[in-house]
């Protein structure tokens, strides 16, 4: 596996996992910097992503969507922040409308790419941060699923199940 | 962040199965229910039930891993705490932070392989 670390601060709310690979500094930051070598790993297999705006510089937007295997479309941006080629990128990530106009309404995360080359070896670190904590909250709320919404509910029948 | 439904749900009842599996056991209810009352070391824990402090241990560990208690130690002591709802909160978002780059991490890998493949 090339994650070597992960690292959750529950206070800060961020993630930040850190992967080594066998390549060069300049080879991983390909795999931004092209739009065609991004598609194939930003998005899942089920919904890779496609570019339609893809410019690395700061204070431009970046513009993608994610289609799903029923053909639905999720869209997505970037707010590129700082850009340092092939060493550092930061944006912001948010998403779209059907139309690709960012909405404002939905949470952010913003990613913090560092890349640093030893001896042909690249450690790539990622720090992923929630740009507040509603947003945090409205993430998992969107994403949550029947089940664990009845899990997370259940808890207190459960323990007020037992005889004291 | 665009949100991987089918992972995010592989991910739920993953996150699911350890909840229930934490608390399907009554020893293991009875412990999380005096670590939301207050701390508790598990020194204490131990001399509650008829088993062993090893055993006490395991069902601390299983707690930990469903995210419900926490482990500090102050001085000798181990303290288990009960995970406040925010913070058991923070964990399923930042565990789905996770889960979204482990995903992307290994399609990079797998790219950098093919290029070797290549060469």
């Amino acid at each position: 596996m090339p994650v070597t670390d992960v690292n959750k601060d529950l206070d800060a709310l961020t993630m930040t996992m850190t992967a080594e690979f066998d390549a060069d500094a300049d080879r991983v930051w390909e795999l931004w910097s092209d739009p065609r070598q991004l598609e194939r790993w930003w998005g899942p297999p089920a919904a890779p992503a496609t570019f339609v705006d893809h410019d690395l510089s700061p204070g431009s937007r970046a513009a993608y969507f994610m289609t799903d295997p029923e053909g639905k479309k999720y869209h997505g941006w970037w707010q590129i922040e700082e850009v340092e080629p092939p060493r550092r990128l930061r944006f912001e990530d948010g998403f779209a409308d059907d139309e690709g106009k960012p909405r404002e309404d939905l949470p952010t995360t913003v990613a913090t790419v560092t890349i640093a080359e030893t001896d042909g070896t690249t450690t790539m670190s990622i720090e992923s941060k929630f740009g507040s904590r509603e947003g945090m909250e409205q993430v998992i709320e969107m994403g949550m699923d029947q089940g664990m919404t009845e899990a997370l509910g259940q808890i207190d029948a459960l323990l007020a199940a037992d005889p004291s | 962040m665009v949100v991987d439904k089918k992972e995010a749900r592989d991910d739920d009842e993953k996150v699911t199965d350890l909840l229930f599996g934490a608390l399907a056991d009554p020893t293991r209810r009875d412990i999380f229910r005096r670590a939301r009352e207050g701390r508790l070391s598990v020194s204490a824990l131990a001399r509650e039930y008829p088993i062993s402090l090893a055993a006490v241990q395991k069902h601390v560990a299983v707690l930990e891993r469903a995210e419900l208690v926490s482990k500090h130690r102050v001085g000798r002591e181990s303290i288990v705490r009960a995970e406040s709802d925010a913070l058991q909160r923070a964990h399923t978002a930042l565990d789905r932070l996770e889960l979204e780059w482990r995903g992307r991490i290994e399609r990079i890998d797998r790219i950098l392989d093919d290029d070797k493949g290549d060469s």
